[in-house]
C-alpha cells in the first residue's frame, strides 16, 4: 500500500512539473503555448468524462452537449451580457451544469448502450438548436465578435488576451481546482460508493446505496467540469461553433479517455495530449488525419486495454 | 411479534407462476431454512423478500411495516441484508476496501465527501473486527476476485453484516464449496445466530447444513408451500420425502 501511495505521489508530481513548466519546454520542442492550453482544456474535459466513465462505470456519449453549453454560455456572456472574463466562465459552467442536472433524472435509470444513446440524443438536440438559431448563436458560422478580456484584480490587471502564457496559467489554475476537487471526491466515502457502483451495481444496491441518485450526482459533477472546460475552450479560441456540441466531439472525449487509460486518474490527460498533438501535426500533413488517430486508437484498445498510461505503468512495474 | 411476515405472496412471469400464494412468519432471533427441489421458487421467493423483485400479489411486512413495494436500498436501511447464490462482491477491490464501503454506507457516510480522523479510526477498527470474525485478517489487502470461493463468500457475508442487519438473508451460502469451506461457513452462520442473536433466513441445498442450523424449515415445491416445521417434523414428513425422492428418481 505504502509503495503504491509513493508511486501515485511521484506521478502526480511529475504531471504537475510538466504542466507548470509547459510554456518553457513546449516551444523548445516545436510546440506553442496555445497548443499547451488546448491540451489542458481538452484534458480537463476528458478527465471530467472519466469521472463518470472510469470511476462510476457509466459511458456518456453526449458530453459535448455540456462542453458546448459551457462554451456558448461563456461566449454569449461576453458578447451580450457583461465584459467580464471571470463572469463568463462562471455563467458557462453554470449553464452546462444546470442543463445536466435537469436532464439527469430522465437518463440515470438507463444503463450501458441505452444510456449512451440517450446522451447522444440530448447532445444532438443542443447541436441543432445552436445550428439553427442563427440570430443568437451565429448558426453554422459560429459565435463571433467577442473576445476574452484582461482579468482585473485589486492589485492590477493580468492581460490574458495578449499574453498566451498568462492565459495558459489561468487555465492551469482552474484545471488544478477542478482536478483537485475530483481527486478529493474520489478518495472520499462518496467516491468509494461510485467505485462500488462501477464494480458491482447489484452489490452496491444491496448495501443500501441508492444507485440512481449516486449516478445522478456523479453525472452532474462530471458535466460541471466538462462545462468549465467548454467555457475555457471558447475563451481559448475567442470563438464557438456548433461542432463543440456535435456528437463526434463527445466521441473525441471518449477516445482521449480510453486512449490514455480510463482506470487511471491522469490517463485521460495523457490521451488528450496525444490526441491534440497528433491532430496538430497530422492535420498539417493530410486531410485524413482522423484515420491515423483512429488507427492508433484501435491498436491501443486491441493491445493495451488499459491505455497508454497502462503501458507505462507496466514498464515501470517490470 | 414476527420480524418478517410474508402474506399470500405470488409472483408470475407471464403465464409462469414461480411463487404461488406463499406465507411465512419469521420470529426475531429465529434461523429459518427454506428448502425444496430445483425450480421450486426458492430464489424467486427470496428476491421478493429482499426487493429484487416485486410480488404480483400479496403483502410483506418487516417489523410491522409494509415493505411490499419498497426498493432494495430502502429495505437495507430498515435492517435487511442479503447475499446471493452467485457471490456478489467488488472483485477488483481488496477485502479491506470491500468492507470499508459497506461500513461507511452503514455509518450514514455514503454522501460524505470528507471523514474526520476520529470517524476514519472508528471505521478502520470496525473493518478489522469484521475481518477477524470472518477469518479474513490475513487476506486484507488481497483482491477479492483472487480469493478462494469460500473466502469470497465470507467477504460477502461480512459486508452484509457490516450493515448491522436485523434480518440476514443467505441464498445458498455453501453452494459450490468443498467440505472444509462448507464447515467453516456453517460455523460462521451458527456463531452469528447463537452469539449475536441474529435473525437469519437461508436457502440451502446441503441437508446436513440445514438440519444442523435451522430452528424451523419451510419446504417449497413448484412454487407452493409443501410443509413447515422443526427439523425433526420435516425429517419425518412423508410429503417432503416424496417430493425429494420424486425429483431424485426423475433426475
Amino acid at each position: 500500500m505504502r509503495g503504491d501511495d509513493l508511486k501515485k505521489g511521484a506521478s502526480t508530481a511529475i504531471v504537475w512539473l510538466l504542466l507548470l513548466a509547459m510554456p518553457y519546454w513546449l516551444p523548445a520542442i516545436g510546440g506553442y503555448t496555445e497548443l499547451g492550453a488546448r491540451v489542458v482544456v481538452l484534458g480537463l474535459a476528458a478527465m471530467s468524462l472519466n469521472f463518470l466513465l472510469g470511476y462510476t462505470g457509466v459511458l456518456s456519449f453526449g458530453h459535448a452537449a455540456y462542453f458546448g453549453l459551457g462554451a456558448y454560455g461563456a461566449g454569449m456572456t461576453l458578447k451580450y451580457l457583461v465584459p467580464s472574463t471571470s463572469l463568463s466562465i462562471i455563467v458557462g459552467t453554470l449553464v452546462g451544469t444546470i442543463a445536466a442536472a435537469i436532464i439527469g433524472p430522465m437518463i440515470i435509470r438507463l444503463r450501458g448502450v441505452y444510456f449512451a444513446m440517450v446522451t447522444i440524443a440530448f447532445g444532438q438536440t443542443f447541436y441543432f438548436i445552436a445550428f439553427r438559431w442563427n440570430t443568437v448563436t451565429g448558426g453554422d458560422d459560429g459565435l463571433t465578435g467577442w473576445q476574452r478580456l484582461p482579468l482585473d484584480f485589486v492589485f492590477g490587471q493580468i492581460d490574458i488576451l495578449k499574453s498566451s502564457v498568462a492565459f495558459y496559467y489561468l487555465v492551469l489554475v482552474l484545471f488544478a481546482v477542478a482536478t483537485g476537487c475530483m481527486a478529493w471526491l474520489l478518495r472520499s466515502p462518496f467516491g468509494r460508493t461510485l467505485l462500488a457502483i462501477r464494480e458491482n451495481e447489484r452489490r452496491a444496491r444491496f448495501l443500501g446505496i441508492p444507485v440512481d441518485q449516486h449516478i445522478w450526482i456523479s453525472w452532474v459533477i462530471s458535466c460541471c467540469f466538462v462545462s468549465l472546460a467548454g467555457a475555457l475552450y471558447a475563451l481559448l479560441n475567442n470563438f464557438v461553433d456548433p461542432r463543440a456540441l456535435y456528437w463526434s466531439q463527445s466521441g473525441d472525449f471518449v477516445i482521449m479517455a480510453v486512449l490514455g487509460g480510463m482506470r487511471s486518474f491522469w490517463g485521460p490527460l495523457l490521451g488528450a495530449a496525444i490526441f491534440v498533438v497528433l491532430q496538430d501535426y497530422l492535420s498539417s500533413q493530410t486531410q485524413n488525419w482522423m484515420s491515423f488517430v483512429g488507427l492508433f486508437f484501435v491498436l491501443v484498445v486491441l493491445f493495451f486495454p488499459r491505455g497508454v498510461l497502462g503501458i507505462i505503468r507496466r514498464r515501470a512495474a517490470a | 411479534m414476527s420480524l418478517l411476515r410474508v402474506e399470500n405472496v405470488s409472483k408470475h412471469f407471464g403465464s409462469l407462476v414461480a411463487v404461488n400464494n406463499v406465507s411465512m412468519n419469521v420470529e426475531a432471533g429465529e434461523l429459518r431454512a427454506i428448502i425444496g427441489p430445483n425450480g421450486a421458487g426458492k430464489t424467486t421467493f427470496f428476491n421478493l423478500i429482499s426487493g429484487f423483485l416485486t410480488p404480483s400479489s400479496g403483502r410483506i411486512t418487516f417489523d410491522g411495516e409494509d415493505i411490499t413495494a419498497l426498493r432494495p436500498a430502502r429495505r437495507v436501511w430498515r435492517g435487511m441484508a442479503r447475499t446471493f447464490q452467485i457471490t456478489e462482491v467488488f472483485p477488483e477491490l481488496p477485502v479491506r476496501e470491500n468492507l470499508r464501503i459497506a461500513v461507511e454506507v452503514a455509518g450514514g457516510n455514503r454522501l460524505n465527501p470528507w471523514l474526520s480522523r476520529d470517524a476514519d479510526g472508528e471505521i478502520r477498527a470496525r473493518i478489522v473486527e469484521l475481518m477477524d470474525m470472518g477469518g479474513l485478517a490475513d487476506k486484507a489487502d488481497r483482491l477479492v476476485g483472487e480469493l478462494a470461493h469460500g473466502d469470497q463468500r465470507a467477504t460477502e457475508i461480512m459486508m452484509s453484516l457490516a450493515l448491522k442487519p436485523r434480518l440476514l438473508l443467505l441464498d445458498e451460502p455453501t453452494a459450490g464449496m468443498g467440505d472444509q469451506e462448507t464447515y467453516d461457513i456453517t460455523q460462521l452462520i451458527r456463531k452469528l445466530h447463537r452469539d449475536q442473536k441474529l435473525t437469519i433466513v437461508l436457502i440451502e441445498h446441503d441437508m446436513r447444513v440445514v438440519f444442523h442450523l435451522a430452528d424451523r424449515i419451510m419446504v417449497l415445491a413448484e412454487g407452493e408451500p409443501l410443509a413447515e416445521g422443526t427439523p425433526r417434523e420435516i425429517g419425518a414428513n412423508e410429503a417432503v420425502q416424496a417430493a425429494y425422492l420424486g425429483t431424485a428418481a426423475a433426475a
